[in-house]
């Protein structure tokens, strides 16, 4: 018992130093993963870690937290997972909220409303460069391009729940594979 | 309904459909914003730039952000706490057990055709869907074309033209940081608080709010 909690105990707290790491995106965590994970605490192989990366990926969810949760059972089981997952999680609750405090009681200031108008371009930016990068892993052929370029358009024109873009999209990949190897 | 039950479900439903990163959240996020009133989209570009300066995976800050924010205009200080919790708790409670089935069943799940087919698909209307995302954000922040959301009963957005039709400050500010993120060697890997920070002294001395 003792010794499972401990077990715990480390989990969360090496999560939680990771949490405070990774600066801008969950891809920004591989390196640090690799170190902490692999090299000092043994948890994981380099295989199995670039395995997680992966799946964590193209399953639901923020990828650190997936990665996380990955790592975390296969340590400690179930009561793993979600403790590592917790562990990550904490450090963005309490900076965020303080920052969150701070930001609201000034957010009176002129020169506060200024930084934030310039910063609401570069936002614009940030967004656009992600989304070209991601163009390029995501669409692959043609019926992907079809596919990015109606949900662009449907996102832009139509007030829908992203949620059915999604499952539409799901669908759609499995329908449009099955036909190819009908085809074959 | 207590606007924390609101909360999770919101942020339960993005943890489980935004698939790809935490960009892949922000046309949830967005679309939350719009449904709900809790927020506007300049409110949320605020967020999403300040979760980009911290520590911490974007996609967590941001939901603790939005579920601080929301909490604090309902319950003060401690309102905003248990909203940034809710909202963060919400967001990984379906990646856990996500994750925890699919590591139970790896190797099926990685060889698996119905998974890999669906994510042909999945991947480009994810991007597509942040695509939509920052159109939204364009032209609320660089032109003077507003959403009037849709008419009585419809699911068709509207939009029309308040003035002229670009915000030339902004545009030059955005064409300068395109090249410096992307073209220019000794700048394009920096991380991107360098490039915030700058807009941020930029907005100040040309007074971009207009105040």
């Amino acid at each position: 018992m003792k010794q499972k909690f401990s077990m715990l105990w480390t989990l969360f707290w090496t999560f939680a130093k990771m949490g405070v790491m990774t600066f801008g995106g969950g891809m920004a965590m591989l390196p640090i993963l690799q170190r902490e994970v692999v090299d000092n605490k043994h948890w994981a192989t380099e295989e199995e870690l670039v395995d997680y990366f992966a799946i964590g990926q193209c399953t639901p969810g923020i990828i650190a937290v997936n990665t996380a949760t990955f790592i975390g059972q296969k340590y400690a089981g179930i009561a793993g997972g979600i403790v590592a997952t917790l562990g990550v999680v904490f450090p963005s609750l309490v900076i965020i909220s303080i920052l969150a405090g701070l930001i609201t009681n000034f957010s009176d200031l002129a020169w506060v409303q200024n930084a934030f108008a310039g910063i609401q371009v570069c936002v614009c930016v940030l967004i656009f460069n992600a989304v070209s990068k991601l163009l390029k892993k995501s669409v692959v052929d043609k019926r992907t391009a079809v596919i990015f370029v109606l949900v662009l358009l449907g996102g832009v024109f139509l007030d829908l729940s992203p949620v059915w873009f999604v499952i539409g999209a799901a669908l759609a990949g499995i329908v449009l594979k099955n036909w190819e190897v009908r085809k074959a | 309904m207590s606007v924390y039950l609101r909360l999770f479900w919101e942020f339960f439903k993005t943890g489980l459909f935004a698939v790809g990163g935490g960009m892949a959240t922000l046309p949830f996020l967005h679309d939350i914003g719009e449904s709900t009133g809790w927020y506007t989209q300049a409110d949320l570009m605020n967020m999403l730039a300040v979760s980009e300066s911290t520590p911490g995976p974007i996609g967590i800050n941001m939901a603790t952000y939005v579920g601080f924010t929301v909490g604090s205009s309902h319950g003060g200080t401690a309102g905003a706490v248990l909203g940034a919790l809710v909202a963060t708790i919400g967001e990984v409670t379906p990646a856990i057990v996500v994750i925890l089935i699919v590591a139970a069943m790896l190797k099926k799940f990685r060889d698996s055709r119905y998974v890999n087919n669906a994510f042909y698909g999945l991947r480009p209307a994810s991007t597509g869907l942040i695509g939509a995302a920052c159109v939204a954000v364009v032209l609320e922040v660089l032109t003077h074309v507003v959403s009037l959301g849709t008419s009585e009963g419809g699911i068709v957005n509207r939009y029309a033209l308040d003035g002229s039709l670009f915000d030339w400050r902004g545009l030059a500010l955005a064409a300068v940081l395109l090249v410096l993120t992307n073209w220019v060697k000794p700048t394009k890997n920096l991380h991107p608080i360098v490039f915030i920070v700058l807009s941020a002294v930029v907005g100040v001395v040309f007074r971009f709010a207009g105040v």
